[in-house]
């Protein structure tokens, strides 16, 4: 995978000369995500904001909810989350898409028309998706924080005054420097583990099928291992 | 630094006839399997050579030799006198401009509509103004009959027309060679009559040097100038399909005539018939 993710390198600047296939894939891997990523965003945050307020309370420090959701979300859960979806919703269809061309000898067929598919399948949709994925992140975190107030102000009762100047107090643009790198790095992970996988399946049936499995189960267990690591360099860094 | 690929193998002005693809002695085997044990094959400019054989026999493997896409273990392939077995991936690029290939399932890229497809080789290896990208594919599109169908996306194509669009993809860059990966299968007899026109029409209109595999003895008589029966990892037969017809040789005879038995057995190896049914009574029991 190492020669693949190197021979991909290679080929970002001359792909970049072709800017609309590389927005069609943004398209495709973030715009087309965007339903469930907000919706499960909306879901995770006020499940936030319930756990969140009982634990809090228990020690008399409800107003600190914001701080909470919003270093919760912006650290861990947005990146985290957002690649693991981005895994099963995005990173499937960019396997099996690629797989499928390859069974179909659209790719054979580029290199009989002398067109590098690397160039023109595989680097675009690897761009798209590592420049989708932050954004995905973002829209998480920010919707996430929206239903963790939902819940904890406008049901629990928290002082909305608090939940905000709190939040804006405690988050700083080193919380927020985490939340980016680790969702750029996941979506180098995700996305690379995605196409690679398309590229080298088998061209039949079973072998997308099995491809698109280990997508999602390379990229799911790869992020998870590499949150540790960030989060304990962030920390170490700190 | 590699020399720029020669229109003849010895710098003379190209003439009809002279070979264009010249494949010696090549031997090859996948996982310990020969698929061909000394194959001599010559394709000559401006001719229609088609590659025959039972299934199995290895003739898409010859295309995919011949363009560079596997090497050979041993043997010699030549086209336009360079010698493919040691091309780099540039050269073979260069090589494959020069190049059609009309796929056996049409190849067509899913997402793209056909004028999309019928411009995606001029789009990648050129800057053609879009009025001039325009007229150059709807010229080709003309030419298959589907210049009306420019918009249609592949899923909404016939597989009749979707190899006419794959075959409108493989002129568009006006290659020297065409070749044609069993442009008959699963086609009806209309599309059939059509893709075999056509591919006459391009040869003769053109001049494209044209390689046709497949196993299609009925239509291939028709249009092939040269023909070579592949059996058994080794050509078995060459000549012109009225030849090949008047061959006393058991494989021609057999493959020309679609007999089920003869030296491809009906069978596939088995142990002996009465032993394995008894086998089995006794397992069972």
């Amino acid at each position: 995978m190492s020669l693949f993710f190197a021979q991909i390198m290679a080929r970002i600047v001359p792909s970049l000369a072709k800017p609309g296939l590389i927005v069609r894939q943004i398209y495709n891997a973030g715009a087309r995500s965007l339903v469930i990523i907000m919706l499960s965003g909306l879901f995770v945050g006020m499940v936030l904001g319930l756990l969140g307020f009982d634990t809090l309370q228990r020690f008399g420090s409800e107003d600190s909810l914001g701080v909470l959701a919003a270093l919760g979300m912006l650290k861990v859960l947005g990146p985290v989350l957002t690649a693991l979806l981005f895994a099963g919703r995005a990173g499937t269809s960019l396997t099996s898409e690629i797989g499928l061309m390859k069974s179909t000898e659209q790719l054979t067929a580029m290199h009989m028309m002398a067109v590098d598919p690397l160039r023109h399948v595989v680097t675009p949709r690897f761009l798209g998706g590592v420049i989708a994925m932050p954004l995905l992140a973002a829209t998480f975190s920010v919707i996430g924080l929206f239903g963790a107030q939902l819940i904890g102000v406008q049901q629990m009762g928290v002082d909305v005054g608090a939940f905000w100047s709190q939040t804006q107090d405690a988050v700083d643009l080193r919380d927020v420097t985490e939340g980016i790198v680790k969702s750029l790095v996941f979506g180098v992970a995700c996305s690379l583990i995605a196409v690679y996988e398309g590229y080298q399946s088998e061209p039949t049936p079973e072998g997308v099928g099995l491809a698109t499995t280990r997508t999602v189960v390379t990229s799911s267990v790869m992020v998870l291992l590499l949150n540790y690591l960030l989060t304990a360099a962030f920390l170490t860094k700190n | 630094m590699s020399e720029p690929l020669a229109p003849v193998s010895n710098g003379s002005p190209a003439q009809a006839g002279d070979p264009v693809i010249e494949v010696r002695d090549v031997h090859y085997s996948i996982g310990g399997r020969k698929i061909f044990d000394g194959v001599d094959i010559t394709a000559r400019r401006g001719r229609i050579t088609a590659f025959m054989g039972p299934s199995g026999t290895g003739k898409t493997t010859l295309l995919r030799l011949i363009t560079g896409q596997v090497i050979a273990q041993s043997g010699s392939v030549k086209v336009w006198g360079r010698e493919v077995t040691t091309m780099t991936g540039k050269e073979l690029f260069e090589l494959r401009q020069r190049m059609g290939m009309l796929f056996q399932n049409g190849a067509l890229l899913t997402d793209e509509d056909v004028y999309e497809n019928v411009a995606f080789p001029v789009r990648a290896h050129t800057r053609l103004p879009e009025p001039l990208m325009r007229q150059l594919v709807l010229t080709k599109l003309h030419a298959v009959g589907l210049r009306g169908a420019a918009r249609l996306m592949p899923a909404e194509l016939s597989g009749g027309m979707a190899r006419r669009v794959a075959l409108a993809r493989a002129i568009v860059m006006d290659p020297d060679i065409l070749i044609y990966d069993e442009p008959f299968v699963g086609l009806d007899p209309i599309s059939m009559g059509v893709i075999c026109r056509l591919i006459k029409q391009m040869n003769e209109a053109l001049g494209i040097t044209s390689i046709v595999v497949s196993h299609d003895v009925q239509e291939l008589s028709t249009i092939a100038h040269d023909s070579f029966l592949l059996s058994g990892g080794k050509v078995v037969a060459s000549g012109t399909p009225q030849e090949l017809n008047s061959s006393e040789v058991p494989e021609v005879r057999q493959f020309m005539g679609g007999l089920d038995d003869g030296p491809v057995p009906f069978h596939y190896p088995a142990p002996d018939y009465a032993a394995d049914l008894l086998g089995a009574q006794a397992g069972s029991s």
